[in-house]
């Protein structure tokens, strides 16, 4: 007899930040009326395009490469059991621990027995995806554990009480000005002569962090790539702050969302290429820090892996979707997104923000929580373009619409527009009445909505005397 | 050549003159256009709004309309962007492998106006005369899913009188997107408003584009600016001549 394992399910509310408070368009126009914000973004994400794009146009077969990305990742989903098996195999063998989360309550559950097991009451975080969006910090605060986030941005998210708002860069909403004052309000010990000359921030947030790695005995960290090969486990970061979490402490639990699953250490040759100048338009990552289990006498002699579901299962079960999942959290979409450079990515309500997030949240949690997620976007296809690993975001977007629960009015006009555009005869009386719109005027007063949001900020166009089929006919 | 005109629903209805100038243009050449009359919209419209169930009789009925055609046009780089890469898509979704495999032939026959003068009429001077200062908007969809490339800046480098001015920032989206423009509406502003910046910085007198929609809304940004720029679609600039400047 087998045993039913049940559907795959959504990652669980009421924990985490995969959903917002607010649909998309109204958290979109509260961003959208903060002129600094508006600023911060344009110049950040105008910076980080120039720059990333001056680097792949060096490499002659980068096509081949995202090529080469996009089906290395359609292989491992297509054989993701297998993989996860092998890797938690490896790193048995190596010495780690491995642990299965079905979702972010049990991951915290686990990560937080595991330090309260230590006895430490201070872990040092590396910047992670997959612990914001389980919401591991409250988790650990609740047991009274203090997690200090060690990656520069995401320490001044932790200090301002604040939330990321981009993947990679998460304090790209906030300028250097704001950041000085968030130091000089919130961390401990800082020179009240603090100016806000980058090289002094980053001096300051140093004496600030060395500290804590040395005194503190636990680390935990997300992973980029797990090895199922050899069971490494690999980190990429610009800092090297990463590198003293993973060597200083006594114990490092690793959270890792299972599609970071790589076949084989060889593939990195294809994903180390792509990643740093996708993101940080950097040649080569400055820090690649690799290890594989436990090494005795080296670096922490603990060493558990979290293998992290929470909806990844739900979006593999998806032929369209799925490729969601290929995501390698370079961020090159939402740099080169007309929505996120003006809206940020707080209006998205998700940890994953940006046309990559408005594909991948509405699936990890079931559309109905993120239903409004999936238009937020032009459909312009400038993400597409841009992805490292070729994920066809356009297609996703209207692929999950399709999806979404539609508002009642919307889908009685959309069935009526249907149904005249499959007749002919009654399409040309319909082309006739729009002259109608004459009536309303060029700003259209009057207009119900959502066509009201129309003719806030534009003209209506003018109808013409006759449409073209009329003219055709009479020519 | 005998070739078929899609005028697509928004030009049909809302923007005839675009039509008008491609028949105008074509003839021109020395063509013979057809207008088969069964045809109404591409369906885009409903796809891109998550009413794929919708759009199939639209689909239906446009690969059924321009099957027995040889070539078919339509001024418009995003509806043909639909028909090229959704067509199938939504009659796979439905089941209908017959519609689908039609559809892909029917796409394969279908050019946005700046591919079928270039890649099948082999023409880059229309002999067409211009006298403006003119800047074009790369549309998202001609751009980046039917790849168009220069074709329409080659076409308007060769119109007689005309100066053509770079626009700055010019592949960023204008912010139309379809629904986009009214469920995301201030989102759609904000990205229009820089849209219209760019513009007005070329000191154009005329905008110009190969998609009426994305036209509308500029214009329509432009006309509540009180600017005095135009929007021209890319086939009325590409139909004037002397005859037509001297009126």
């Amino acid at each position: 007899m087998s045993t039913f394992l049940g559907m795959p399910a959504h990652a669980p509310r009421g924990v985490g930040h995969l959903r917002g408070d607010e649909p998309f368009p109204a958290a979109a126009r509260t961003a959208l009326a903060n002129p600094q914000l508006r600023r911060n973004l344009e110049h950040a994400t105008t910076t980080i395009r120039g720059k990333s794009g001056r680097v792949i146009a060096e490499v002659p077969d980068w096509q081949e490469l995202r090529s080469a990305g996009s089906a290395l990742k359609t292989y491992t989903m297509a054989n993701l059991p297998r993989l996860l098996e092998q890797l938690e195999e490896k790193v048995t063998a190596a010495g780690g621990v491995v642990h299965w989360a079905a979702d972010a309550e049990e991951a915290n559950r686990i990560v937080t027995g595991l330090v309260r097991q230590t006895g430490e009451q201070r872990v040092i975080k590396i910047k992670s995806m997959a612990t914001q969006e389980i919401g591991l910090n409250e988790a650990l605060g609740e047991a009274g554990i203090d997690p200090v986030e060690t990656d520069l941005a995401e320490l001044i998210v932790q200090l301002g009480h604040d939330k990321p708002s981009h993947i990679l860069v998460p304090a790209i909403h906030r300028n250097r000005s704001e950041i000085r004052e968030i130091f000089l309000r919130e961390m401990p010990g800082v020179d009240p002569a603090l100016t806000d000359n980058p090289a002094d921030l980053a001096a300051a947030a140093r004496r600030y962090l060395r500290e804590t790695f040395l005194s503190t005995k636990v680390a935990v960290s997300g992973a980029n790539f797990g090895i199922a090969e050899t069971g490494t486990l690999a980190v990429v970061e610009s800092e090297g702050n990463g590198r003293m979490c993973l060597t200083l402490p006594e114990t490092l639990i690793t959270v890792m969302g299972i599609e970071k699953v790589v076949p084989a250490w060889q593939d990195l040759e294809v994903f180390l290429q792509l990643l740093p100048r996708a993101s940080t338009g950097e040649r080569m990552n400055p820090y690649t820090s690799m290890w594989t289990g436990v090494t005795p006498g080296d670096g922490p002699q603990n060493f558990h892996l979290v293998l992290l579901d929470n909806g990844r299962t739900a979006v593999l079960a998806d032929e369209v979707g799925r490729s969601a999942l290929h995501c390698i959290r370079c961020s090159a979409c939402l740099n080169v997104c007309p929505v996120y450079e003006r809206t940020g990515g707080h209006a998205y309500g998700s940890v994953y923000p940006g046309p990559i997030g408005a594909v991948l949240s509405p699936q990890l949690t079931g559309i109905e929580d993120n239903a409004t997620l999936p238009y937020a976007s032009s459909l312009c296809g400038a993400c597409f373009d841009a992805c490292p690993v070729k994920i066809d975001i356009p297609s996703i977007l209207v692929h999950l619409r399709n999806q979404a629960p539609h508002p009642r009015a919307e889908k009685a006009a959309m069935a009526a527009a249907a149904y005249t555009m499959d007749r002919p005869r009654l399409y040309r009386r319909a082309q006739r009445a729009a002259k109608l719109t004459k009536l309303l005027g060029r700003r259209g007063r009057g207009l119900p909505p959502p066509l009201n949001g129309w003719v806030a900020s534009r003209d209506l166009p003018s109808p013409p005397d006759e449409s073209f089929r009329d003219w055709w006919r009479g020519r | 050549m005998r070739i078929a005109l899609f005028a697509t629903c928004l030009a049909d209805t809302m923007f005839p003159a675009a039509a008008k100038a491609t028949v105008h243009l074509l003839e021109r050449l020395g063509h013979e256009v057809v207008f088969p009359v069964g045809q109404t919209c591409c369906g885009q419209m409903h796809i891109n709004t998550g009413y794929q169930g919708q759009a199939l009789p639209l689909v239906r009925r446009y690969v059924r309309t321009f099957e027995p055609c040889d070539v078919v046009v339509a001024p418009s780089g995003s509806c043909v962007g639909s028909v090229r890469h959704q067509h199938a898509m939504v009659a796979r979704q439905a089941g209908d492998e017959g519609l689908a495999a039609a559809a892909e032939a029917v796409a394969g026959r279908t050019y946005e106006l700046s591919e079928l003068l270039i890649d099948v009429l082999g023409v880059e001077d229309v002999g067409a005369y211009y006298p403006h200062r003119v800047t074009y908007h790369p549309t998202c969809h001609s751009l980046r899913v039917l790849r168009v490339g220069d074709r329409p800046q080659r076409l308007l480098r060769r119109v007689r009188g005309l100066d053509l001015v770079e626009l700055p920032a010019a592949e960023q989206c204008c912010g139309f997107g379809g629904t986009f423009s009214v469920k995301n509406a201030d989102t759609s502003t904000a990205m229009l408003a820089d849209k219209l910046q760019h513009v007005l910085e070329t000191g154009a007198d005329v905008c110009t584009a190969g998609d009426a929609s994305c036209l509308m809304h500029i214009g329509g940004g432009l006309s509540r600016l009180r600017a005095d720029v135009r929007t021209v679609h890319l086939a009325e600039i590409l139909a004037s001549t002397e005859v037509e400047a001297a009126r």
